[in-house]
């Protein structure tokens, strides 16, 4: 019932449904993929510089040491899906509670909170991520924590704006007067209905923290133990000019999964904003 | 049904100023209906007043916008009918020609007054454009002209106003600016889209004593838009009542007003709260509330180099309410009626004073609701506001007495009947908020309040928001549901009328005092404070409604 005037709404944004259509096959990549790109993306396969379509079974050819550029990629979906995913599940934790409680009880607590937000947003976001990475030793889990430490600020702002006007909406007013617990209010009455904004800007997130993550891999701060987009673009910058296929497709591989997460975003937005065909019927 | 007909003035010697014959607008595809307008037909007479009145969504305002080519095209648009102005039909004007016609010959008032003028601009800058849209006039014949114009609209001190910012004015002088604004060339109609609809009642009552003079020295048309018979009755020469895009009656106000033919206007008319009160006998023994030197500032934060300003909303208010009783807290925006509301149920704190429910002495804030468990509850104003639009219906009614312990089977159960109770099947239940009217949802926020079983209920404006004859269903359910239940009740209004016949006892508020209070009867029929009489004096009213308040006295 809920679901069809969404997917009308979504589906009139053709570029939503075409980042759509991309995201899928990037998940399915990463989660199918390793059963067909069956070499190693470590191992050395054959022969340093083999280019493109030169050898049978290396579509992409291999890079300076000689590794399947293509079973890279593949690993390199899982690495970045996963750590975009988690990282902004961990931001969002972070963010709501925090934007929530600030909006919700407002006061000093807002004002307390909101100074400790601006504490990171004074940070340059990227400088931060790099420092936290080098401090604790380069790991997935680590990376994550990074991310999700850089990202949250904005989630607190979006979330306490939404609570701060919900707030004030009769129907928590008339949840205070039936005596229901803060809790309750805050996770039943307000939430719901300041989760739109939330999955939109979560979808954008997950975005900038792919990007994130290929670029803290390209200066060589990433898993050292996980292949990743960003490492395979840094380890071939320094033969741009000879092996152009080394950069191109991992660098295409991120350019087409940001791109279909933004749009994807962006559907998203239309779809869950009931303004967009007059009345929600 | 008599659509085609054309009210026939005693004067039908005159050329109409305005006819518009057969008009039909259409609404975009997946409208609740296709054509917005359907063949209207009237006709307006210079120097008179025709009013077009009906309930929202009935196309009055459809009607008013294709006169001034505003409708948003291609969506919305006339598909048959013309809209004769001085000869020339309007359809068929570009849009060139309309501009010209716009402000010079046919002006417009809005609803709005508050967001109608542009905050950035001078009042007489603002009308000035008016003056340079068509054609130039010289700068200081520009200026004698606003100035006459401010001074003619009775604008106090027009030399300081012109140069003044908007925000300085009231909602009052704000919409006699933009009457100024529309008169200022001295065009032969005036078109008023609800024009008095977002003022007070005292402010009201000036500005359409304000149109009716302006009109009867300049021999101004005045097609006036309005919801309100009691305003068709202070203004109209003519009235034509719609109903869902028809035309369903027209003809001379005293004829409409007086005899109704359609059963729509009828319906209408019987409507209206009359403001004779149905007192229902309450206990005079068991005291629910007692409210004692209740006083509520509320401080506006300065910042490090201003000072914060301090607005007394409440100042030592004094009552009590029996079991069964109705007050009426009866006052014009910012009379601190809704703040004293919201300290009475707990969700405002107040400065000093007691609030005693059932003898106990309540505190304040979190604390003032636990104590209080739930019995007292609030109506709401705005029922698109108060209902959780992610919520069901049923879950929303149940969530109250849940949050008090109540077993979920038994809250769901207690939340069917009471749907029943307000008139909506228990089907309802299932159903979210955005699938029902204004009126249905006021009904869930009663049955809402009525879950948890209280003993006061504050009633907050609940009325104001909604058509005046799905208010008088709304009125006739409290009346049913007070009795039924013998609750206490405080009935926060504006509207006279309305205090009148729901309340048994009526405190009149101005800035933050009670100025009146006594009985309904007495406070209505012998006015003892001078704001009191000014404010019955304001209240529009039926020509037949002064003889029936007589009898009463």
């Amino acid at each position: 019932m809920m679901k069809n005037p969404f997917w009308r709404r979504f589906r009139r944004n053709k570029g939503a449904v075409a980042g759509m259509v991309v995201l899928l096959i990037v998940a399915a990549v990463a989660l199918l993929g390793p059963w067909f790109a069956t070499n190693d993306p470590w191992a050395m396969v054959e022969r340093p510089f083999v280019q493109p379509w030169a050898e049978p079974g290396l579509p992409m050819g291999t890079d300076t040491l000689g590794r399947d550029i293509l079973s890279g990629l593949v690993y390199g979906a899982r690495v970045s899906l996963l750590i975009g995913m988690v990282s902004t599940l961990v931001a969002l934790l972070i963010g709501v509670t925090l934007g929530a409680v600030a909006g919700y009880f407002g006061g000093w607590i807002d004002a307390a909170l909101m100074r400790f937000t601006e504490l990171f947003q004074a940070v340059p976001s990227f400088a931060l991520a790099i420092v936290l990475v080098a401090i604790f030793e380069p790991s997935i889990k680590s990376i994550v924590a990074a991310i999700a430490i850089v990202s949250w600020p904005p989630v607190a702002r979006l979330v306490r704006s939404e609570f701060l006007t919900l707030r004030q909406r009769d129907f928590v007013q008339a949840a205070l007067l039936a005596g229901q617990s803060t809790p309750r209010i805050i996770l039943t009455q307000i939430l719901p209905n300041a989760m739109s904004p939330i999955i939109v800007m979560a979808s954008l997130m997950v975005a900038t923290a792919i990007l994130l993550e290929s670029s803290l891999s390209f200066l060589g701060l990433g898993d050292p133990n996980q292949m990743s987009w960003g490492y395979m673009v840094g380890a071939a910058r320094t033969v741009l000019r000879q092996a152009w296929w080394m950069a191109l497709f991992p660098g295409l591989a991120i350019v087409l999964t940001v791109l279909a997460l933004n749009l994807f975003g962006e559907g998203l937005n239309d779809g869950l904003n009931t303004r967009l065909d007059g009345r929600s019927k | 049904m008599n659509a085609a007909v054309i009210p026939i003035s005693p004067m039908h010697t005159i050329e109409p100023v305005l006819t518009i014959t057969g008009l039909s607008i259409s609404l975009p595809a997946g409208a609740d209906r296709a054509l917005a307008v359907e063949a209207a037909a009237l006709s307006v007479l210079p120097g008179q007043t025709l009013c077009v009145v009906g309930e929202s969504g009935s196309g009055k305002s459809m009607i008013a916008n294709a006169v001034m080519g505003l409708l948003p095209r291609p969506q919305v648009a006339p598909v048959a009918g013309r809209i004769l102005f001085e000869g020339q039909d309007l359809l068929q004007l570009t849009e060139p020609q309309m501009r010209e016609l716009r402000g010079r010959r046919i002006g417009m008032v809005f609803q709005e007054p508050m967001t109608a003028l542009n905050p950035v601009m001078r009042i007489g800058e603002q009308i000035g454009e008016v003056f340079d849209a068509h054609g130039s006039v010289p700068a200081a014949e520009k200026r004698r002209r606003i100035l006459a114009a401010l001074a003619d609209v009775g604008l106090p001190d027009p030399e300081l106003l012109i140069d003044s910012y908007p925000f300085r004015l009231s909602g009052g002088q704000r919409q006699r600016v933009m009457i100024a604004c529309a008169l200022v060339l001295e065009p032969v109609l005036l078109i008023a889209d609800e024009p008095t609809t977002a003022l007070d009642v005292t402010t009201q009552a000036q500005i359409l004593k304000l149109i009716r003079e302006l009109q009867q020295r300049r021999g101004t048309a005045v097609l006036f838009i309005t919801h309100d018979f009691g305003v068709v009755s202070e203004i109209a020469d003519q009235v034509v009542v719609m109903q869902t895009g028809r035309v369903v009656e027209s003809g001379p106000a005293a004829r409409v007003l007086g005899a109704p033919q359609h059963p729509y206007t009828r319906k209408l008319i019987a409507a209206i709260p009359d403001g004779r009160a149905q007192t229902v006998p309450y206990d005079e023994v068991n005291r629910v509330l007692q409210v004692q030197d209740l006083c509520k500032t509320y401080h506006t934060s300065g910042g490090l180099f201003k000072r914060g300003r301090a607005v007394q909303a409440a100042k030592d208010i004094s009552f009590e309410l029996h079991r069964g009783e109705t007050l009426g807290l009866v006052g014009e925006s910012g009379s601190g009626k809704s703040s004293v509301g919201r300290c009475l149920v707990g969700l405002a704190p107040f400065d000093s004073g007691r609030i005693l429910f059932k003898g106990r002495n309540l505190a304040q804030g979190e604390r003032f609701r636990r104590a209080a468990a739930g019995k007292i509850q609030m109506v709401f104003q705005d029922p698109y506001a108060s209902l959780n639009p992610r919520h069901r219906v049923g879950a929303a009614i149940a969530g109250g007495p849940i949050a008090q312990g109540v077993g979920k089977a038994e809250a769901m159960a207690r939340a069917m009947e009471l749907l029943q109770l307000v008139g909506l099947g228990a089907d309802a239940a299932q159903r979210y908020p955005h699938e029902f009217s204004g009126g249905q949802r006021q009904r869930i926020g009663i049955a809402r309040a009525l879950a948890m079983q209280p003993e006061l209920l504050v009633a907050d404006e609940p009325v104001s928001a909604l058509d005046v004859s799905v208010q008088a269903q709304v009125l006739e359910l409290f009346a049913q549901v007070r009795a039924k239940f013998q609750l206490a009740m405080v009935f926060i209004t504006h509207d006279l009328r309305v205090a009148g016949q729901m309340c048994d006892r009526i405190a009149v508020m101005q800035r933050g005092e009670v100025v009146e209070y006594g009985a309904t009867q007495q406070v209505l029929n012998d006015p003892q404070h001078a704001y009191t009489r000014k404010l019955i004096d304001a209240v529009p009213r039926l020509a037949g409604q002064v003889d029936t308040e007589a009898k009463v006295a």
